[in-house]
Formats: structure tokens, sequence, C-alpha cells
């Protein structure tokens, strides 16, 4: 009995130096080891007279549960100590830079047409992909603007030879959609892509982008052409974007109109993109020409038309704010890096 | 078309507090757009000064200091022009004055105070081309019973305003003061006025003098008439202030009457000097070759697409477009015989491209109403009767070929409805044509126009239909909701795919032009084609249609380095444009280029090579579902690129593509660029993407090294190796390549990692040693390969 006392004594003293788990793992050994001071004990129950058995025997339990508490408490505070000390060692300066997982950007030019193409397909048009090399013949006689037309003034033209040229409008399309249906039947297409005039300053460059929309179907008024670009300016320029009509003039349509949007800018209140007037300039429009339709094998007493078209970089320089056309075919790299994102909703 | 205001209430009674702008913004709504409108002379704080004393600036060879009278005061000026003498009146501008050059201000000029400036007309804004040439060279001279103290600008008269309007080409009625005023009327439901045609004639009689011979159709109208005795002289100062509103140069009275008339009608007129003329004039075609003098002294080749006024035996103007040298009006001119004719306006057109653009040929080009050819003639008499003092020649020479009467165009009220979208009554569409001037017939449903022969663009009922939409309001129509059927758009996104990989592998999109110089199209290929020139290039740079957009892309490169970027890094897509057996073709191409390092972090970056390219190329191409059935191989290199380090892309034996380092010689730098058509490459089909079981049960894998002689390629050892490895041999990996210590100079190890999968059931060892082991004996016989110990 007063060997258990004595172990009582020494696992006191012993657990209370322990600096380590290799320590305490010895510790374990000493105790608890087949020839651990408490094993020892344990096996001098033989010798205990029967009626001193039961005690001897909730004594030595008591040391062994007395050992184990012990341990396992100091096992807990010097592992947490361990992953302390380990964690400490891993310790960064997370404001480092990161390594580069570079993406590269979308040109804001085909961004417009990507947004431009998702609003027409959910209402039902299709995107049609025109030649840019055409002939006089789809890019302007077609289009009611046969040879000597002072129309052909305002769309210098780069002619490659007498019949064929550059297309100086996307409104081709017009031309070869209602010639390539062959069931003469309804048409909803628009056309983006780029088109070439001989002009070249601050404000022009020789090649740029247009989409042209063109609905041909029974019933179809200059209502529906006004109800159709409120859907896409708003879309476009922000839900407050306001449609004006003027009256205007294009061969191929009749009524024609030109298209102003309220300036998004000032919100019509008059600035210096509007120059004061709060309206912008941003389509041309019009019925389709009852000679169009014709030229194009529809029957102008059954069906009628419109068509729209506007330029695709006037619309991108609204959208990000990028004041000369010269920079989105420059490609600074620095300038394309800032269309690196997913444009808003 | 500028519009002089003071001119057009000559014909129509605008509202007195209208302003210029409100005036200008209501035609813009008409569909009449301008590009400014505002007083004709904008100047501020001006005053007629009477100059009472003029001495020589003590300190200057060539200042005075002149002693002003402005009516309430005497003020100090110092003024350098060499007109300026004690006596004379002048127009002075007042400290505070806004002149186009700047402010005046007071000042002290070396040591002299002046207080204002004296001014020449050409300060005050007026265009140099309508200055006399003693206004050019000194102060402006008022007349000697100028009102001292009084507003220079209205004493003269050119108190105008003026709106300069950017017409419609279908809109020629409106290159006249007449057409404008009928367009005003239109919106202010004005009437308008009367012009005086009313003259007196002579004795003679113009068809004892002359004869008319018209033989072409390209001038379906032609009248000559006379004037003699005319006094030829300075033109009274409202003639020549209009001229000058509308920016017209005043040259004397009977010159400045013949464009006074065509700003009034719109009908252009040409003066002859009958004595020059002859006894003959007539209108034909010019020969080609054939040759003219024209008044500006020069001498034109003619082409048989030119109109000639001819004189019986010669030609003696281009007609339309500038009369001849010969048959001029001069200062000593005494009879002159007026042309007032119709030419053909394309041919007008042809021949004023080439020759001159002018007030005239504009007006012939975009098509005149006979009526008006008529009325000019007689306006021009009654004009040169009362500021020439001209004797009006009895009778007129006379061609006509066309008819001339209103155009009658019917229409539903309905169908104006229908195309507007609108609801418009029978009153309001009846009123719109009303406040035209357009008689109409209303027959119940239907209505009969009858068009004014001014208004030359209206032919059809569509016409007529945007004639009511313009005059309600275009505007008014409110825009509705489509009716037709509900369906899907159709859009091929091929493109936007790429666009969005390209832009997640780190790559930036550019937009290059399709023009470009000659002399790069036939580079970066050796495919056979013909190139496409445009005929009339801007400049050589921009002169032909780009085949390849490789060209575009190092352009790109170039303006960046040159600007410090590095890491370049791009890719479009976008067309190249051919001619292949006559025939005009333009295919979709992806186009890329890297340099520089492709990413980079703290100490390691990775540099663009060819496997960084060739990984960007097969990324693309396995997104586009092709995965596994293209290969690349060293041939077909085009001369621009790296011989050994560039090849061609395949896909089912089919040339898609080419990928390569540019030649050494051409670039210092590293760069990389890859072109895929992808016209050719939507031509070959994929197969749709779908769910394939993946394996239960593990699969085994193994490595082994081989060496090989170093022409023998990676693709070569790993077919054989999956011929010899049976259909539980599912992927091949190269994943090591060594060259130097311990293998021999023309040689190279190549490591492969071979993985085995059974679907079915766990492999083991024993069912992989025999294929492995056949792999190493094929490898080993077909490629002269040596198994490298492990």
């Amino acid at each position: 009995m007063e060997r258990i006392e004595e172990i009582k004594k020494v696992i006191e003293e012993k657990m209370n130096k322990v600096n380590s788990l290799e320590e305490l793992n010895d510790l374990k050994v000493l105790f608890l080891g087949k020839k651990g001071l408490i094993t020892e004990v344990q096996g001098m129950i033989k010798e205990i007279p029967n009626d001193s058995k039961k005690e001897f025997g909730m004594k030595v339990n008591e040391v062994r549960t007395l050992f184990n508490t012990i341990y396992e408490e100091i096992k807990n505070k010097l592992e947490e100590e361990k992953i302390n000390k380990k964690l400490k060692e891993e310790a960064i300066d997370i404001t480092l830079p990161s390594e580069k997982i570079e993406t590269g950007s979308i040109h804001p030019f085909n961004r417009i047409i990507m947004e431009v193409e998702d609003l027409f397909v959910s209402m039902g048009y299709d995107v049609v992909d025109g030649n840019e090399i055409e002939t006089d013949e789809y890019c302007f006689k077609r289009l009611n603007v046969p040879d000597g037309h002072p129309a052909r003034d305002s769309q210098d033209t780069f002619y490659i030879t007498e019949e064929y040229l550059l297309r100086t409008q996307t409104s081709t399309a017009q031309a070869h959609t209602m010639e390539e249906n062959k069931e003469k039947g309804p048409i909803r297409i628009i056309c983006p892509g780029k088109v070439y005039r001989r002009d070249d300053d601050a404000t022009h460059s020789h090649q740029f982008g247009q989409v042209e929309g063109l609905v041909v179907d029974k019933d179809i008024s200059l209502a529906d052409l006004k109800g159709t670009l409120e859907i896409f300016a708003k879309r476009l320029l922000g839900e407050n974007t306001k449609v004006r009509f003027r009256p205007s003039y294009f061969p191929f349509t009749e009524p024609s109109v030109e298209v102003d949007l309220s300036c998004f800018k000032c919100g019509g209140k008059g600035c210096a993109l509007c120059k004061q007037t709060g309206w912008i300039e941003v389509l041309g429009a019009g019925m389709v020409h009852p000679n169009v339709l014709r030229m194009g094998g529809y029957d102008p007493e059954v069906y009628t038309g419109f068509a729209f078209g506007t330029g695709l970089d006037r619309l991108a320089m609204f959208k990000y704010n990028i004041p000369d056309i010269r920079y989105l075919y420059t490609n600074d790299v620095r300038f394309l890096k800032e269309f690196d994102r997913k444009d808003e909703e | 078309m500028k519009l002089s205001r003071k001119f057009v209430n000559d014909y129509i009674d605008l509202p007195k507090d209208e302003s210029t702008y409100d005036i200008a913004e209501k035609m813009t709504l008409v569909g009449n757009e301008y590009d400014f409108e505002g007083k004709l002379i904008s100047c501020t704080n001006l005053v007629i000064g009477e100059v009472l004393e003029c001495k020589m600036h003590p300190d200057s060879d060539h200042l005075h200091v002149c002693k002003v009278n402005i009516g309430k005061e005497t003020v100090q000026i110092i003024c350098g022009a060499p007109n300026v003498r004690e006596g004379i009146k002048v127009i002075v501008s007042l400290p505070g004055a806004v002149l186009p050059g700047g402010t005046i201000k007071r000042s002290v000029i070396r040591g002299e105070e002046s207080n204002g400036m004296l001014c020449s007309l050409g300060e005050l804004g007026l265009d140099h081309k309508f200055l006399k040439l003693e206004d050019t060279n000194g102060i402006h001279e008022l007349p000697l019973d100028a009102p001292v103290g009084e507003d220079p600008i209205k004493y003269m008269n050119l108190d105008d305003e003026v709106i300069d309007f950017e017409l419609t080409s279908n809109r020629g009625d409106l290159l006249s003061i007449l057409g404008m005023a009928y367009e005003l009327g239109a919106i202010y439901d004005k009437k308008v006025k009367d012009i005086d045609l009313s003259y007196t004639e002579g004795n003679e009689n113009i068809e004892d003098r002359l004869k008319l011979h018209v033989d072409t159709k390209a001038c379906p109208l032609f009248l000559a008439r006379g004037a003699y005795g005319v006094t030829i002289k300075e033109s009274p100062d409202f003639i020549k202030n209009r001229l000058i509103a509308s920016g017209i140069r005043p040259i004397n009275n009977v010159v400045d009457i013949s464009n006074y008339v065509m700003l009034e009608t719109g009908q252009p007129l040409h003066y002859y000097d009958a004595d020059r003329l002859g006894k003959n004039i007539g209108v034909r075609m010019a020969k080609n070759n054939e040759e003219l003098t024209t008044l500006d002294g020069q001498v034109r080749k003619l082409s048989n697409t030119d109109i000639v006024i001819d004189n019986g035996s010669e030609a003696i103007g281009l007609a339309g477009v500038m009369g001849g040298l010969s048959t001029e009006v001069e200062e000593d001119t005494k009879n002159i015989i007026i042309e007032a004719a119709i030419f053909d306006p394309i041919l007008i057109r042809k021949t004023s491209k080439k020759i001159l653009r002018s007030e005239a040929s504009n007006r012939f080009e975009k098509g005149l109403d006979p009526k008006r050819t008529y009325m000019a003639m007689e306006r021009s008499l009654h004009l040169l009767e009362k500021y020439a003092d001209a004797t009006i020649v009895k009778g007129m020479l006379e061609h006509k070929s066309v008819e001339i009467k209103d155009k009658e165009i019917e229409i539903s009220y309905a169908k104006i409805n229908k195309v507007l979208g609108s609801n418009l009554d029978k009153e309001t569409i009846l009123d719109t044509f009303r406040r035209l001037s357009f008689n109409t017939l209303d027959k119940k449903d239907i209505v009969i126009v009858s068009v004014p022969s001014r208004r030359i663009d209206i032919n059809i009922q569509e016409d007529l239909i945007e004639e009511v939409g313009r005059i309600y309001g275009i505007d008014n129509i409110k825009g509705r909701d489509i009716n037709i059927p509900v369906k899907r758009g159709h859009v091929d996104k091929t493109n936007r795919s790429i666009r969005t990989l390209l832009y997640a592998l780190g790559l930036n999109e550019t937009l290059t032009y399709s023009l470009i110089k000659d002399s790069e199209v036939y580079k970066y290929t050796n495919d056979e084609f013909e190139k496409i020139r445009v005929l009339d290039p801007m400049t050589e740079e921009r002169s032909t249609l780009r085949y390849s957009l490789i060209p575009s892309l190092l352009s790109v490169y170039e303006y960046n380095t040159n600007r410090g970027n590095s890491d370049i890094k791009l890719f479009e897509i976008g067309k190249g444009y051919y001619k292949k057996n006559n025939e005009y073709l333009e295919d979709s191409k992806l186009s890329i280029l890297l340099s520089g390092n492709y990413y980079e972090c703290l100490g390691s970056n990775k540099r663009v090579n060819f496997y960084v390219m060739k990984g960007i190329v097969e990324r693309v191409l396995d997104y586009l579902g092709y995965k596994g059935r293209y290969y690349f191989k060293k041939e077909d290199i085009p001369k621009e690129l790296h011989p050994e380090q560039a090849g061609s892309i395949y896909i089912d034996n089919k040339k898609i593509g080419i990928i390569g380092k540019l030649h050494p010689n051409l670039y210092h730098d590293d760069i990389f660029v890859s072109e895929i058509n992808l016209s050719l490459l939507k031509e070959i089909r994929t197969s749709k993407m779908k769910y394939k079981e993946i394996s239960k049960y593990p699969g085994i894998s193994k490595d082994l090294a081989f060496i090989l002689d170093d022409d023998i390629t990676s693709e070569e050892v790993i077919k054989t190796i999956k011929k010899a490895g049976g259909r539980f041999l599912t992927d091949i990996k190269v994943f090591d390549l060594y060259k130097g210590k311990g293998v021999a100079e023309d040689k190279k190890s190549l490591a492969f990692n071979l993985y085995f999968e059974d679907p079915t059931k766990t492999l083991t060892l024993d069912e992989i040693t025999p294929l492995f082991n056949k792999v190493i004996e094929e490898v080993e016989k077909k490629h002269k390969a040596i198994l490298r110990n492990s």
C-alpha cells in the first residue's frame, strides 16, 4: 500500500517535468509498460491477503486512472503546442502578388455584335453573315440605287472591278435574303459585319461595322419598327432611353427615318456629346421600298417590311465611353486589356 | 443650301417672333437637317464712326493715332490700315466687342491708348471670297452719309440670319428659296406669295437673230431668250447681300441676277454674250477627244458622255457644268442670250464629277421642275429689265420633249394608316396635303392627290405616305409590339466559342483592317490564289485585301513593342479574301500570335514556345470537337516561318492551318503564330458530345524509356505503342525528353507512361506483362530503339 502512495508521488513528480511527446511516451513505458511501475504493483496482488485484495485492487486502479488522466491532459497540451508551432512556421504574407492566372480580353466591337445578336435572336431574328466582296448589283442597284443616283455620293466606294466592290453597307443582306428566300415567306434577319468606304479621319474609319435588320411580313408598319427599335435602344443604352423618329431619305426605304436616341450621357438634358440637343442620331431606318421588295421577288401589295441599320463602332464607343473610333483599330494591348471582364447584365 | 431669312421672307410670312433656331429645329423634324444656324455676321458692339483726326503714331512707321467720333463721344483708336484717313466713315468695334478673331480690349499700343478697332469686312467674319480687292487691303469705308453711332451691320443690310441645311439627295426642290417657302408653308400653315414675273418687250424678235437645234435626248427642255442693251454694273445691295448670305460671290448685276434667279427658283441659267455667240445655238453630245476651253481658261478634253452647247460649228460650253470662254459675258457685253434648260441628271453628274461640282451642276443632278424652267426665264427677264436696264427681246426659242403636268396619285386612307401603323382620320390626312399645297379629290375610301411638278421626289403611294408622316409628325406615331409568330432565331456560335476560350486562355482579341499593303498578301502561306487589289486605294498601305491575318497581327505586335508593351498575346477571327478560278472568295480565319511570357509569377515565368502555341491550338480544336483527330506535320512550311519549328495542321488528311515560329531572318524576337481556316474546319463534321462509361476498376500504370534516333518523332513511336498495346492500353503520355550525358550525340531518350485499364474487371500485373513486353519488342524493332534501364 505504501508502494502505491509512493508511485502516486513519482507520477506527480515526473509528469510535471515532461516537455515533449517523446518524454511523455517514455513515462508511459515507465509506468504502464510490461515492467512498468504500475504493472509491477498490480502483479503484487497475489501476495495480498484476501480480505485486503479488493481494497488493494481499487487503489491500483486509482493510481492507473490518475496516470491516464494526467497523461491525456499533457498529451493534448503538447500536441496543441506542436500544431501551433507548425502553423506559425507556415505563416505567409498574403499581400504578396499572386501567381498571375491571366485571362485575355474580348474586343469591344465584338462585344457589341454579340449583344446585338443575342437581343435579336431572342426576338426570333436569324443572324446572317453576308459577303464583304459584293457586286454593284446587290450593293446598290437592288437597293433602288441605280447608276448615277446622287445617293452614291455619300458612299465613296472601293471598287475592285467595275462590277465588284467592297460593300459600303450591310444593307446588301436585304437583297440577298429576299432573293434566297425561295418560298417568299416572312423574313426576320440581322446582318452584322464590316463595311468599307473611302473615308478616313477622326470620326471616320475606312473600315467600320454596321448591323442591318430586315423584317418582311404581311402587315408590318412603321409603328412596328418604332416598337422594335425601342426595345433595342433600351437594351443597349438603358431602360430610360427614348426613341425619336425624324423623316429622312434612303433610296431603299420609303418612308425613311433617322432614329435619334435620347442622350445616355445627360439623359436628354443636353451635353457636349449630344451637342446640347439631348438626342443622338444612331440609326437609319424605314419601310422597305416597294422596288426593293419587287426586285427581291416579293409583291409589295401583299408584303411590307421594315429595315434598319446602325454603326457598330459608334455603339461600342457609346457603351464603353471610347472617344476616338481609331482606338478600336489600333489594338494597343493596354486598351484591349481594359475589356477583360463580363459585361453588366 | 444656305437659307437667308431675309430672302425667304419675300415669299412667306413667318411668325415675326419665331427665332431662326426654332425654324431650323422645326425643319429638322420634317426631315431637313442643318449644320449651322445663326447670324450672317455675329459680331457685337459695333458702331459707325467718323475719323475726325488721323496722325502718324510717333513710335511707328505704319500705325495711325485716330480720333473717332462714335456718336456719344470721341475716342482715340490706333489703326494700322493704309487707307485710314481723316473724314472717312468706318466700322468701329468698341472694347468688349466679340469678333471671330477674338474680343476687343482697351489697350495701349506703343505708348498710345487705343479704345477699340477700326474693322475690315474680313475681320467681321465675312469670307474672303466675298471681299472686294479694296476690302482685303484695309478697313472698310462706309458711304459718307452713313449715320454715326448706329449699327453698321444693320446699315449695310447684313443683319441677316442664315440656316445652312444639309439636305437629303431626293429633295432637289429645296435647293431654291421658293421650295423652302413651300416647305415652311407646310410647317407653319402659310401660303407662299407670288413671284413677280412682269416685264415689257421691245421690238426685236429673237427668231430673227438665232436658230435653236437640239440633237440629243439628254436635253428634254431648252429655252432661249434675249435681253439687249444691258448696262453692266454693281448689283443693288439687296442682291449682293442675299448672294453673300447664300454663299455666292457677287460679281456684277448680270451675273448676279442669273445666280439670284437660280437661288430663287432652283433653275440654273446661263447667259451668253449674244454678239459673240453668232446665229446658232444647239445641244448635242460631245465627240470623244473633242476640246473645249472653259471660262476658267482651261482646255478640257471631252468624251461622248458630256453634253455640250454648240454654236453650229463648235462646242461653246459644257451643258450644266461650265460655260465656254468664247461666249462669256464680260464687262463690255451689251446683248445677252439667256439659256434655261434641263439636262440629263446622270450625265451631268458624270461630267461634273470630272470637271467641277458647282451650285448649278448640283441642281441639274438632283433633277428640275420644267415649270420652274419657264418661271426662271421670266424672272430673269424681270430682273434684267429692272436692274440692268435691259430691253427684252420678243419671242422664245423652245425645245421641249417633256410633258409638263402635275402627277396624280391615288391612295386609300387605309393604306396610309396601314404602313404608318397609325390611326389618322380622313380630315387630318387631307389637311396635311392642303398644307403642302397639294390638291386633293376625296373619293370616300380613297383620295386622288395632285402632286405639283416641283416635287419631283414624289412618284408613288409610299412617297405620299411619307409626306403625311412628315407633316403630321412622324415621331407622333407610337411604337407598338410587333405581332409576328414567336420563333427562335438562329446564330452560329462557333466564333464566339473560340473567342471565349481564347479569352480564358489569356489572349487578347484584336480588330484590324482587311486592307493591307499589297506586298504582304502572299506571305505566311504557300496556298495558290490571286490577290484582290482595290482600283483606287487611299494609300499603298491599304491597297489590297489580306489573305492571311498574320501580317495584321504582326503590325499590332510592332505597334505595341514600339510602345514598350511586352508579352503580346493576340488573336483575331476575321476573313481572308482571295480570287480563285475567277471567283471572289472569303474564308473565315482564326489567327494567333504569341510572344514573351505566357504567364509570370514570382521567380518563375513561362516563356512562350512552340509547345505553348501547339497547346493552345489543340485546346481550340478539342473544344470544337476534333479531339484526337488532328495532327501536326513538319511540311508545307511558308518561307516566313522557321523551317525547323513550324508545320501544318491536319484533320483527317485535310490541311486546316499552319503553326510555327517566325523565321529569325524576319524577327529577332521569338514570335509564334498560327492560323486556322475556320471555313475549311466547319466543313469537317464533328460527333455529338456523349457520355462514355468510366471504368469502375483500377488500372495499371507503367513507365518505360527508349533511346531513339533524333529524327524519329514521338508521334511515330506512340502509333507503334498504341498498336502493340491492344485494347486495354487506354492512355499514352510522353513525360520526358532527354538529350546529353549518357545518350549518344544523334540520339535522344523519350520516356512514356502507359495506362492499362479493363472496364469489366481489375487488371493484374500478369495480364499486363505480355502486352508491355510486346510494346517494347515492337518499338525496338520498328524504330531501332533501345530500352533504357530504369
